[in-house]
């Protein structure tokens, strides 16, 4: 979610870029770490980048009868774990702010954190606390979509109302305005995020089992239907 | 086995898709198809600028136009996605390869099944 320039408060905007730059320094020093270390992941790596810079750029409707963005956020936060996306999300927020602006230069700490940190360590966490329940993976990856797009937005809600309070009804009216501006609308959206999280994650268990395997996420002892009945043959 | 376990998959799989679908079609029919749906973003700066605020600052490389920024948009999730796509068809070409080396091969076991990389320590199914 994309707080637009200029509505922060100059403070607000300098502590949250304060906040935000350990975090995009330690995600690009992860990426180049990756890169360098495993090179056989940098085609998973460019493609979780450009599911993320995809997914931003889509506008889909909700049954609220507004409309929203999706993040995909969750998707590198679960493969690559959190730190590189920070470093990936903001990418997209500075081509965002720039060429489209859609977000805002002076906000860029602001969602950078939101998207780029709360999003993916929240999804992260739905992830690792699913596996922990022993939940399918494609149970796993779904929270963990779902979960990151829903705090992003829920936690942009909480920048805006920590900026906005309500004259009346001060930060906890402010919160509750925003959540019911963004909340509603982006729950379906979240769920349908979750969905083609599955159906790609489905995809690359496919196409990139011994990275996925190097990296945690599959163990090395199952092998998939397809290559154990070539094996077999 | 395997061919059981292929058909359920499959059969997800086009759950899956069809769920999708009809969440992002169920708007379009409750709300009819001249429905406006209005970005939340600009939901929100109106929310805000209703008590009086407006934005201090103001940044624009481009020129402020609908059509230029439904363009940009579209560029960026074509960048996206075009990126993306590559990817998937290199490594499944790459899976292929894999594949038809290992049934080439007789006496060489290349399948990852047999050549797992190192397992991560906190690997779970």
């Amino acid at each position: 979610m994309h707080i637009a320039e200029g509505f922060l408060p100059a403070s607000q905007c300098l502590i949250w870029a304060a906040a935000a730059t350990p975090f995009v320094i330690h995600g690009a020093r992860a990426v180049i770490k990756q890169v360098r270390e495993h090179p056989e992941r940098k085609l998973l790596l460019a493609a979780a980048g450009a599911f993320t810079f995809a997914m931003s750029a889509i506008k889909l409707p909700s049954v609220s009868g507004s409309s929203s963005h999706p993040t995909g956020t969750g998707l590198g936060a679960v493969i690559f774990k959190p730190p590189v996306m920070a470093f990936l999300s903001t990418i997209v927020l500075i081509f965002q702010a720039l060429l489209l602006a859609h977000g805002g230069l002076t906000t860029l700490g602001a969602n950078i954190f939101s998207m780029g940190i709360v999003g993916p360590w929240v999804g992260y966490a739905c992830y690792r606390l699913a596996t922990r329940l022993r939940a399918s993976l494609d149970v796993r990856i779904f929270l963990a979509m779902a979960f990151a797009d829903l705090s992003t937005y829920v936690f942009t809600s909480f920048q805006l109302a920590l900026a906005h309070p309500d004259a009346a009804s001060g930060f906890g009216g402010a919160l509750a305005k925003f959540l019911s501006v963004f909340a509603v609308t982006q729950i379906p959206l979240a769920i349908a995020e979750g969905i083609v999280g599955v159906l790609l994650f489905r995809f690359l268990t496919q196409v990139a089992r011994p990275q996925l395997t190097a990296l945690g996420i599959l163990s090395a002892t199952d092998a998939p239907a397809r290559e154990e009945a070539v094996a077999n043959a | 086995m395997p061919e059981r376990k292929h058909r359920s998959v499959r059969v997800s799989t086009i759950a899956l898709v069809v769920a999708l679908l009809a969440i992002l079609i169920v708007p379009l029919v409750i709300h009819g198809l001249d429905s406006e749906f209005a970005g939340t973003d600009s939901a929100a700066t109106e929310t805000v600028e209703g008590s009086g605020y407006r934005p201090w600052f103001e940044f624009r490389l481009l020129p402020e136009s609908t059509e230029l920024e439904s363009g940009i948009f579209a560029l960026q999730a074509g960048l996206g996605f075009g990126v993306l796509g590559y990817a998937l068809g290199v490594l499944n070409e790459r899976r292929r390869n894999r594949n038809t080396a290992a049934t080439d091969q007789t006496g060489t076991d290349d399948t990852p099944a047999a050549n797992p990389e190192p397992s991560h320590p906190d690997a779970r199914s």
